[in-house]
């Protein structure tokens, strides 16, 4: 699924990465726990967290991770979104809690990560 | 073995917003040498883990990355209280940092198991009082 269709699915607001959204990701993981997402994210992903610090976009980042969608609203510090412009991760943020942001990038068929090979 | 290039990073244990900064200082620099992304994938993840690890634990640290011809080797030293039970800090789930840390997106027991997990080979050496030593490699 390309970041444009994410943007989309979700009415989200695109804080930096406005020139990454034609790539794609390959599946989601959705989590608030950072050590979580390290364990069990796969590359070429979207992260999907209501957690905004800058461990988040790092963790992200060491991952190979596309995007990281922030939920709930939340509001970023310019730190990090310093810190995801230098490295090159695209972020959104949308009003949808968690539950229903996942619900509804799956029901428009985005995998999760334990759904996928690799 | 000669080793081809090594990077040495201090980390500073007070300063939790620039936790992980060293590892993505490693990430950008073996992709400069052409490292496959797979690989420092590999490498960016489990230094990560361990960098945070001195933050929380052990008042920070250093970190050594060296390259050499077939595998990256890592290593993360601090002079922290060390580890009194490496059977149990192995255990997924099992923690002792304060909760604090857990709302900043860690502490939940997966630090070493992760380290161990995307690493071919992991050595830990630790002393009550006095701190610890973690030498991971990854080959390629």
């Amino acid at each position: 699924m390309k970041l444009n269709e994410i943007k989309e699915i979700l009415a989200a607001e695109v804080v930096c990465g406005d020139g990454l959204l034609g790539r794609e990701v390959t599946s989601a993981f959705a989590c608030d726990m950072m050590s979580d997402v390290l364990a069990f994210a796969k590359a070429d992903s979207v992260l999907l967290t209501g957690l905004v610090n800058p461990q988040t976009i790092r963790t992200a980042l060491m991952l190979d991770m596309q995007a990281v969608v922030f939920v709930r609203a939340k509001k970023l510090t310019e730190e990090v979104i310093a810190l995801a412009k230098e490295s090159g991760i695209a972020v959104l943020s949308t009003d949808y809690r968690m539950f229903e942001t996942c619900g509804k990038l799956y029901a428009k068929g985005l995998k999760g990560s334990g759904e996928i090979d690799g | 073995m000669a080793e081809v290039v090594r990077f040495h990073f201090d980390v500073d244990g007070n300063n939790f917003t620039m936790a992980g900064q060293a590892s993505v200082e490693v990430k950008k620099s073996l992709r400069q040498l052409g490292i496959s992304p797979e690989t420092i994938r590999r490498v960016s993840v489990a230094m990560y883990e361990g960098e945070i690890n001195m933050v929380i634990h052990a008042g920070g640290g250093t970190a050594d990355v060296l390259v050499y011809e077939n595998f990256i080797e890592i290593i993360l030293a601090d002079e922290g209280p060390g580890i009194s039970n490496l059977e149990l800090a192995m255990q997924e789930g099992f923690s002792t940092a304060p909760d604090n840390v857990r709302s900043l997106g860690f502490g939940a027991g997966m630090g070493l198991p992760n380290m161990k997990r995307y690493t071919d080979s992991m050595d830990i050496e630790t002393a009550l009082g006095k701190g610890t030593k973690i030498t991971m490699r990854v080959n390629f």
